[in-house]
C-alpha cells in the first residue's frame, strides 16, 4: 500500500514505528498519522455508525469530520486522520459513543497569550495573512490543527496557474515550503508565534480585546491557553461535500482531497482501482495524481453535461486513456465491509436518471469531488453575520473589501469566505493581514491594499472566475444594504 | 456547448495550423484554448512569440517568431504545450511527461493520441529535466505529427 516511486514527490525511507491495534502489533512510519498507518496496514474500517453499526472509514482526511474517531492510549474521540502516530501507542475502535474521558487538561491550566493578531488556520490564506500582518509590525499568533503548516498546499503536487508574480508555475507543495520559510524567519525574529496540532475551540466574553480558548495537543491530551487579541483573521478553509446515495458511508468512499492527502502527504495508496465522481478541477487533478502514484482510475463521472474543470486538466487524463463521462451520476455503491463496486447511471437533460442505462463498475475506492463547504463554525460562534450564498459554497461571513466581517476586528480569508482557488486565497490573506495591521495603526499603506485588490479582481476576471465573482458581488451588496 | 467541453479532447478545428515551413523549423502548439488566469508561458518565451491580451486570455503563438526551443513545454502548469517539428517522413514531438519510470533515450514507447489510443511507435530522442517535469522528444511517423500527444510503456 506504500508508494515508493513517484515522479514528483521523493518518499524517503522513514523510521518504522510499532503500535498496537486490536491486540495485534502493526508497523507504521515516522510522519504517519494513525489513520494513514492503519490504512497502509490494510485497516480501512475505523469506526461504526452509532445508529446502524455499519462500518465507517475516514472521509475528509483533514480533521474536519468525525468518521475517524478512535480511542488512543485510552483517550476517546481522537481524530486519527490528523493525530500523529507514535511508537508504542494503543489504538482501539470506540464502542459507539465513547465513555466520558478523564477531563483533566495536560499541564498547568490556562496559560495566557496576548497578541495583536490571532490567525486561525495556516493554509495559503492564513500563512499570507500572518506574514503580512507581522511584516507590517503587528505581533501575530497563528494556530493550526495539523502537525505542519501549509494547509492543503502540502498535497498539491501540480503546478499552479495564475500570474507569475503570484507564483504561477510553482507546485503547491513548493509554495507551502516558500511560505513556511517566510513564516519561520518571522518566527525567529520573534514577530510570529506558531502553534501547530492546536485548535481554537471558541470565542469567550471579553470587555476590550477578543478572547479565545485554544487547546494544544500533547500525547493525545490537551493543554489549554487563553488568547487575547486585538484582531482575529479566520482562515479555516473548507470541508468536502458528501453525496446522498446508498452505500456512501462504506469504507473506501473518500473525499477526493482525503485521497490526495493520503497518497501525496503520507505516501499511502487509497486502493487499486478508483472511480472519481466529479469533473471539476479537484476531480480532474486528483484523478491525474492517482495515475502518477501508480493507481488505476477507471473513469471520471460528472453529472453536469459538460466538464466543469479546466480543459487542460481533462486533456491530461484523456491522453492517459481515462474516460470522462458527462451526464452520468452514481446510483449506489455496494460491498459488505468495504467498497466492491459502484452502479452509475446516465442522466437526462433534467438531471434525472435514464432507465436501463445502469453500468456496474468494479472498483475498491470511490472519490467524491463534488464541491466544498466553507468552514464557518467559529465565525458563527463569534456571532458575525452569515448568509447562505450558493456561489460561495454555502453559509459565508459577510465581509467588506478589506475582508472584515460584521464584527469589528474579525476578518475572514480564503475558502472560509467563499470557495475559490489557493491563488486567490493567498491574496485575500494578504488583504486581511494588511487591513488588520492598518486598523491596529501599525502601518498606513493603503496603496498596497489597493494593489492587492486589483490583483484579486484580475484573477477573477475570466469565465472560470464567474462563480466567486458573483458570490463576492452578492456579499458586497448585502454589506452595502446593511450600511444604508 | 463545444465538443471538447464534453469529451476533454481537442480536435484539429480548434487548433491553429502551422505552415509546412513553420513545421520544418519546429513550433510550439499551445493546446490551451480556454480563458483561464495563467501566464507563465508568456514569460518563458525567449523570443516573445507567445502573447496574451490579458491574464485570462488564451495564449497565442506567433509561428513566424517561434524558434521551437521547447522552453515553454516544461513551464506550462497545464502540461498543454507541445513542440512539433516535421521533416520528410519523420516528426519530432516534444511533450511534458510526469510519470515514473522516466524513459531513456533510445527506448521505444507507444505513441498515444489525445484520446489515449495507441497510434504507433515512438522512439525517445531526448529527455530533459525541467524541475520535476520531464521534457521528452520523441520521433514518430510524420503523419502522426498533429495527433500524438503522449507516450506510454507497453500495449
Amino acid at each position: 500500500m506504500r508508494i515508493r516511486d513517484h515522479p514528483i514527490i521523493d518518499f524517503k525511507k522513514r523510521k518504522k514505528l510499532r503500535f498496537c491495534y486490536k491486540k495485534k502489533q502493526l508497523v507504521g512510519e515516522e510522519g504517519d498519522t494513525i489513520a494513514s498507518a492503519l490504512h497502509a496496514a490494510g485497516v480501512k474500517t475505523l469506526t461504526r455508525s452509532v445508529k446502524y453499526e455499519s462500518p465507517r472509514g475516514f472521509f475528509c482526511g483533514i480533521g474536519k469530520c468525525s468518521s475517524c474517531l478512535m480511542r488512543v492510549n485510552g483517550i476517546p474521540n481522537v481524530r486519527t486522520c490528523i493525530a500523529p502516530l507514535k511508537e508504542g501507542i494503543c489504538v482501539e475502535m470506540q464502542d459507539k459513543l465513547a465513555d466520558l474521558p478523564d477531563a483533566k487538561f495536560y499541564g498547568k491550566p490556562k496559560k495566557m497569550l496576548t497578541v495583536n493578531v490571532l490567525v486561525v488556520g495556516a493554509g495559503p490564506a492564513g500563512l499570507c495573512a500572518a506574514i503580512e500582518s507581522a511584516t507590517h509590525g503587528a505581533t501575530v499568533l497563528i494556530v493550526d490543527e495539523n502537525q505542519v503548516v501549509g494547509g492543503q498546499l502540502v498535497k498539491q503536487t501540480h503546478k499552479f496557474f495564475g500570474s507569475m508574480q503570484e507564483r504561477a508555475g510553482t507546485r503547491g507543495i513548493d509554495i507551502a515550503k516558500e511560505l513556511e520559510q517566510e513564516l519561520r524567519k518571522l518566527q525567529n525574529e520573534g514577530k510570529i508565534t506558531v502553534m501547530t496540532d492546536s485548535t481554537v475551540i471558541g470565542c469567550y466574553e471579553s470587555k476590550k480585546k477578543h478572547r479565545f480558548g485554544v487547546v494544544e495537543r500533547y500525547d493525545y491530551k490537551s493543554r489549554l491557553y487563553e488568547v487575547l487579541c486585538d484582531t482575529v483573521i479566520l482562515a479555516c478553509g473548507a470541508m468536502e461535500n458528501m453525496l446522498l446515495f446508498p452505500g456512501n458511508d462504506l469504507p473506501g468512499v473518500y473525499g477526493a482531497g482525503a485521497v490526495q492527502t493520503l497518497m501525496n502527504v503520507y505516501g499511502v495508496k487509497p486502493g487499486d482501482r478508483v472511480l472519481m465522481i466529479g469533473a471539476g478541477n479537484v476531480g480532474l487533478i486528483v484523478a491525474y495524481q492517482l495515475l502518477q502514484a501508480g493507481i488505476k482510475v477507471d473513469r471520471v463521472v460528472e453529472a453536469a453535461p459538460t466538464i466543469g474543470g479546466y480543459h487542460v486538466h481533462a486533456a491530461k487524463l484523456r491522453r492517459c486513456s481515462v474516460p470522462i463521462q458527462t451526464s452520468h451520476s452514481i446510483k449506489e455503491i455496494y460491498g459488505d465491509e468495504k467498497v466492491k463496486g459502484a452502479i452509475i447511471v446516465q442522466l437526462d437533460e433534467h438531471w434525472k436518471p435514464i432507465e436501463n442505462t445502469e453500468e456496474d463498475i468494479k472498483c475498491d475506492t470511490i472519490c467524491l469531488a463534488v464541491g466544498l463547504t466553507p468552514s464557518t463554525r467559529l465565525l458563527s460562534q463569534i456571532g458575525v453575520e452569515l448568509q447562505f450564498i450558493p456561489e460561495a459554497g454555502g453559509y459565508v461571513a459577510l465581509h467588506d473589501d478589506s475582508m472584515q466581517t460584521s464584527v469589528k476586528g474579525v476578518y475572514v480569508a480564503g475558502d472560509a469566505s467563499g470557495i475559490e482557488e489557493a491563488s486567490t486565497a493567498m491574496i485575500e490573506g494578504k488583504i486581511a493581514g494588511l487591513a488588520a495591521a492598518i486598523q491596529l495603526g501599525c502601518t498606513k499603506n493603503k496603496g498596497l491594499l489597493d494593489r492587492y485588490r486589483k490583483e484579486l479582481a484580475c484573477l477573477r476576471a475570466g469565465p472560470f472566475g464567474e462563480k466567486p465573482r458573483i458570490a463576492k458581488q452578492k456579499i458586497a451588496k448585502l454589506v452595502e444594504a446593511q450600511h444604508a | 456547448m463545444r465538443d471538447y467541453e464534453k469529451s476533454g479532447v481537442l480536435t484539429k478545428k480548434e487548433l491553429p495550423h502551422p505552415s509546412k515551413r513553420q513545421l520544418e523549423k519546429g513550433v510550439a502548439i499551445l493546446e490551451c484554448i480556454q480563458e483561464i488566469p495563467c501566464n507563465p508561458c508568456v514569460d518563458s518565451c525567449p523570443v516573445h512569440a507567445i502573447s496574451m491580451k490579458d491574464i485570462n486570455a488564451p495564449p497565442i503563438n506567433d509561428f513566424n517568431k517561434c524558434i521551437g526551443c521547447t522552453k515553454c513545454v516544461g513551464i506550462c502548469p497545464g502540461l498543454a504545450i507541445f513542440v512539433v517539428k516535421v521533416k520528410d517522413r519523420k516528426a519530432w514531438i516534444t511533450l511534458p511527461y510526469e510519470f515514473v519510470p522516466v524513459p531513456k533515450v533510445g527506448d521505444i514507447m507507444k505513441a498515444v493520441d489525445r484520446t489515449g489510443t495507441v497510434r504507433g511507435d515512438a522512439l525517445v530522442k531526448k529527455v530533459v529535466k525541467s524541475g520535476k517535469t520531464m521534457v521528452i522528444t520523441i520521433e514518430v511517423n510524420s503523419s502522426l505529427a498533429m495527433d500524438v500527444r503522449n507516450i506510454r510503456v507497453g500495449p
